[in-house]
């Protein structure tokens, strides 16, 4: 190996170091018996797990939370599903706008789009609760569903669908014997992905949430008493667990080896 | 509302402090970016052109898992490394050193670290497209490591960088949470969440926030003449 790639690969392990410490840090202050959030950790123990559990706002908190989560994952996967066989198998008028609209997200932070929705909100009188929630995160999670669905689609080929219909199946058997087995992966990675968003999206939930609490929302108004740290801790490490598992179990769905770039795409899109 | 006026905007060019908060934040997402495509060139080549297939496989979804997951808590977990008894203080005191605390430098760092893998992937992937034949002429020709990153990879991999800084920067434009759990400055996206919650002035919120909407579309015309968009 030439002294080149030597330096590299230092500077790779160092780059995933810095990548990787800080959540495995947080990890590790999850199980710190102390109040105080000193380095080196003292002493070890579980009892904060136990200790959040028993707060009734950290439950009602992860149960909003996965609620949103789910409602908002069903209802990305229905419509960014009908989105993208729409721009992929058909043209008609419009049909380019609707794929520019999917890279705007990236100019538009997030912190527009929550104070559109909370302006849309107060103006038509919708009370602030889990529906606000919902629609604020079905926004960028429908984005994900789209942008996994129609890379798959451009993967495949239209031929099989039509051969499909000339041997008599109506749209409906098409669909559900042909089209959707070749989907269902990229469905299920593109809903882990959206309900691993939709868990941890704090920039336009606080927007369009009202006085409800999902977790992310609860760490956030918490951050500022110093009492409550053991238990944020904790709900960190469960916030972390709860997003990160699905994403891996997404990447594995899908090994699309040029799709790399229009997944940084919709996650920058979503992440704002 | 009843009229239509401009003079929200007259308040954010008049006012020195909208102005000074707009360069600082521009600022700071050039400071980013730039970082971040330092730090992500050296893996990015590794991932493209050195690693084995498998390897390269594992560094993928190493990259990409945190790049999805839990920014909140990403955040958080810096604001505990920063703290004053925090471990980033204990790692630097045997040099003597501190570490920069919730500070304009701090929250550098932390956006540095969040974007991160935003840069490395567009860049992975603009390297990896690179034909192995133009490197080999590079050096038939003559050209050391260095002259060929300098002449051949690097004009190459450059649409691609800005390809990731689309990310980086942007991302930086929009965030309020950062500043306000690691730093100890304002930046536009403070003074938008500010002035929508306890001033309520929507309207006022509405114009500052068009601001980094315009940059972005300022910012994605360049990049497309840049040759950004096909490495998206």
């Amino acid at each position: 190996m030439t002294v080149g790639a030597v330096v590299l690969r230092l500077a790779t392990a160092a780059t995933l170091a810095f990548i990787y410490i800080p959540l495995i840090i947080i990890g590790l202050y999850a199980f710190n018996e102390d109040v105080t959030q000193g380095w080196p950790i003292a002493g070890y123990t579980t009892d904060w797990f136990g200790e959040a559990w028993r707060d009734e706002d950290v439950r009602a908190a992860l149960w909003l939370s996965v609620k949103c989560g789910v409602i908002a994952t069903t209802i990305a996967l229905l419509l960014g599903t009908l989105a993208s066989l729409a721009v992929a198998r058909y043209r008609f008028f419009g049909r380019e706008t609707i794929s520019f609209l999917v890279i705007l997200p990236i100019a538009l932070p997030g912190i527009v789009t929550g104070m559109a929705l909370n302006a849309s909100y107060v103006r038509f009188g919708i009370d602030f609760g889990l529906l606000t929630i919902v629609i604020g995160h079905a926004t960028f999670c429908i984005v994900v569903v789209y942008n996994n669905v129609i890379a798959r689609l451009r993967r495949t080929s239209p031929n099989i669908e039509e051969a499909s219909s000339d041997l008599g199946a109506d749209s409906w058997q098409t669909f559900r014997y042909v089209t959707f087995p070749q989907l269902k992966t990229a469905l299920l990675a593109g809903g882990l992905l959206a309900f691993a968003l939709s868990f941890d999206e704090v920039i336009v939930t606080t927007f369009t949430s009202g006085a409800e609490q999902t977790l992310p929302i609860w760490i956030f108004t918490n951050l500022a008493r110093p009492e409550q740290l053991p238990i944020i801790n904790v709900v960190a490490l469960v916030v972390i667990l709860l997003s990160v598992i699905p994403v891996w179990i997404a990447q594995r769905l899908t090994r699309e080896p040029t799709g790399v770039g229009g997944t940084t795409a919709a996650a920058a899109g979503a992440r704002q | 509302m009843r009229d239509f006026s401009l003079d929200n905007f007259r308040t954010l060019w008049e006012e020195d402090v909208y102005r000074r908060i707009t360069i600082r934040t521009v600022g700071l997402a050039v400071a980013v970016t730039l970082t971040d495509a330092l730090l992500a060139l050296p893996i990015a080549y590794y991932m493209a052109r050195i690693a084995s297939p498998r390897t390269k496989a594992i560094l993928i979804v190493a990259i990409l898992t945190p790049l999805w997951a839990s920014y909140l808590v990403k955040v958080y977990a810096w604001r505990i490394l920063l703290a004053g008894e925090g471990p980033l203080n204990w790692m630097l005191e045997p040099f003597g050193l501190t570490g920069p605390g919730y500070t304009t430098t701090g929250t550098w760092l932390v956006f540095t670290y969040l974007w991160l893998p935003f840069m490395i992937l567009p860049v992975y992937a603009g390297l990896e497209r690179i034909p192995d034949s133009l490197l080999e002429a590079s050096s038939d020709l003559g050209s050391r490591g260095l002259g060929t990153f300098r002449r051949v990879v690097f004009p190459l991999a450059f649409p691609a960088i800005v390809a990731g800084s689309i990310f980086t920067f942007s991302l930086t434009l929009g965030d309020y949470i950062t500043p306000q759990v690691v730093g100890n400055t304002s930046f536009i996206g403070n003074v938008v969440y500010t002035n929508v919650g306890v001033a309520n002035n929507l309207p006022f919120a509405a114009a500052f926030a068009t601001i980094p909407v315009l940059i972005m579309v300022v910012y994605l015309a360049l990049a497309k003449r840049a040759g950004a968009f096909e490495n998206l």
